[in-house]
């Protein structure tokens, strides 16, 4: 008996040792991974191995102009759903003429680069992943590194400098539809008009609440492109593996964003 | 004709007690080889006898636990990433799968290593790639998409992209496996033509014995991880080892020789049988 409680335990305690190794080495691949591509966009020229334009601009066109639909409805949707709540909740002291204060804040701060991020990790973090997923297990990559091109220049930074670009014009935009789409709602409900909503917002709205939110999504844009290229990278056992791996990549990328959010805020703000 | 001539004085590979392992299991051991210039050298072996670990090494995919390779005169271990890089563009491989790039068209593919390694103008790394496509009989199917192509299409393919920046040293994993015999004979006779073209030295590594007595100059067998033999094709096909004649013979492995061990085996593998048969 007690020779199989202590198995246990070892049992237990030698799989949490190998947990967190793992989680540490993936925190290192990933730190190893930024430092690289940092790297090939500085002294690519130099070693002869450029980071090109039209692969950037072909992932910027996927990431950013491909998921203008979706952050469009999504924000709109957002603004109007804050508006909603935000003068139910200010009505119970009588102070709804304030709303705009919380709505303009709060999207601006919060909302527009959260749903921004997790709306970019959920179709390019994932894709991100699929495909180097499947390069990998279809020996793409080997392919790659045997013909003297990294993969790392060639196909992880055009996705980072796209998403780094991509992510803040996302999020202004969304700013700006979340904005006038909670306008449409507080401006009859509060009986005054656009023009003045609008006037309300750009004096409540200073830059530092833009480049918060702004730069927020230039934190996840990096967290995004990592998250997704690790995973892809270390696929291993075909299709399921990659299915496996494309999950993992969508859930650890929108941790990693609330989480990162989260810090970000408490370190700025107090 | 003979194939060696004493010019090839230089190898293009040298590998000197190679030893590898994955985590405690030694998939190698004290492999040591050398491919001269110009020659083919067809490593064969069995499934499980190393001979894509050890093209991995050739690749400097894998470092080893011990050992030297040298490519082309230079020690895989002491490279700078710069010189690795230079080297890569001497040398050209060929996957088993392809390994061809699915988002790019063929003509794609095959101008990749063109367009990233040297500054020619798009005109001529047109007129390359399609002489290249020439070459390995694909012309005219540039624009397709790897998907649209058949098996033998996709080898062919992946040789003209490992052979388009003129390599003096060409790797080719399984290059016909899975192709149906004319197939296999077509790319054989192309490695053939490359090698005597364009003076390339090859190396191949294939379970396929057909090919390997119709491409080889010499042959180096492997078996569970060490060099069985490393001669010419004559001289392997006279070897006396019974396990070279096994594998030339396509004979299994001789039984089982310790019973109790098969005995614990299968004791030990109890849980492995499937459950629906025993219970219906």
């Amino acid at each position: 008996m007690n020779g199989g409680g202590g198995k246990n335990l070892r049992d237990f305690l030698d799989r949490l040792g190998r947990w967190a190794a793992a989680g540490v080495a993936e925190f290192g691949f990933a730190a190893a991974l930024v430092g690289e591509c940092l790297f090939w966009l500085a002294m690519g020229r130099k070693r002869r191995q450029p980071v090109r334009l039209a692969p950037v601009m072909a992932q910027a066109m996927e990431i950013g102009i491909g998921a203008l639909p979706i952050v469009t409805v999504l924000s709109g949707t957002i603004g109007i759903m804050l508006a909603i709540q935000g003068i139910y909740s200010l009505k119970l002291f009588g102070a709804e003429s304030r709303v705009t204060l919380g709505v303009a804040m709060s999207t601006v701060r919060e909302f527009a680069p959260l749903i921004t991020g997790i709306l970019v990790a959920g179709r390019s973090g994932s894709a991100l992943a699929a495909r180097l997923g499947t390069m990998r297990i279809n020996q793409e990559i080997d392919a790659l590194t045997v013909m003297g091109v990294s993969p790392v220049r060639f196909l992880v930074v055009p996705a980072l400098v796209a998403m780094m670009v991509m992510l803040p014009c996302l999020t202004l935009w969304a700013d700006l539809v979340g904005l006038f789409a909670a306008g449409l709602y507080i401006a009859p409900q509060l009986g005054s008009t656009m023009g003045a909503y609008a006037d309300e917002v750009t004096s409540l709205v200073q830059m530092n609440d833009m480049l918060h939110g702004l730069a927020k999504s230039g934190i996840f844009a990096v967290l995004i492109t990592i998250v997704g290229v690790i995973n892809g990278a270390s696929v291993t056992g075909g299709a399921e593996g990659v299915g496996r791996m494309t999950t993992r990549s969508v859930v650890h990328a929108i941790s990693a964003i609330v989480i990162t959010d989260m810090i970000f805020v408490f370190m700025v703000t107090r | 004709m003979t194939r060696r001539s004493p010019k090839f004085i230089t190898n293009s590979v040298e590998v000197v007690n190679l030893n590898t392992h994955f985590g405690d299991r030694q998939i190698l051991h004290d492999v040591s080889l050398e491919v001269r210039k110009g020659e083919i050298m067809v490593i064969m072996g069995g499934s499980g006898s190393g001979k894509t670990t050890l093209l991995n090494h050739l690749l400097g995919l894998l470092s080893p636990s011990s050992g030297t390779v040298r490519i082309l005169d230079h020690d895989l271990g002491k490279l700078s990433p710069m010189e690795r890089q230079l080297l890569r563009t001497r040398t050209g491989v060929a996957f088993q799968s392809g390994a061809l790039f699915s988002s790019m068209s063929i003509g794609d593919n095959i101008a990749l290593p063109l367009r990233e390694h040297t500054g020619l103008d798009p005109t001529t790394i047109g007129i390359m790639t399609r002489l290249k496509l020439e070459v390995v009989s694909l012309a005219g199917f540039e624009d397709l998409k790897p998907a649209e192509l058949s098996g033998g299409m996709i080898k062919r393919a992946a040789l003209a992209r490992a052979i388009v920046m003129d390599p003096e040293l060409l790797f080719c994993d399984e290059p016909s496996a899975g192709l149906d015999p004319v197939v296999a004979a077509s790319i054989d006779d192309l490695i053939l033509r490359l090698r005597d073209a364009m003076g390339m030295s090859i190396v191949v590594v294939t379970h396929d014995l057909d090919s390997t007595f119709k491409i080889a100059d010499r042959i180096c067998v492997l078996d569970k991880g060490r060099v069985l033999a490393l001669d010419t094709v004559e001289a392997i096909r006279a070897s006396t080892d019974i396990r070279i004649q096994n594998l030339l013979n396509r004979r299994t492995e001789e039984a089982e020789p310790d019973p109790d061990a098969y005995l614990r085996r299968l004791l030990g593998d109890s849980s492995n049988q499937p459950d629906g048969i025993r219970r219906t």
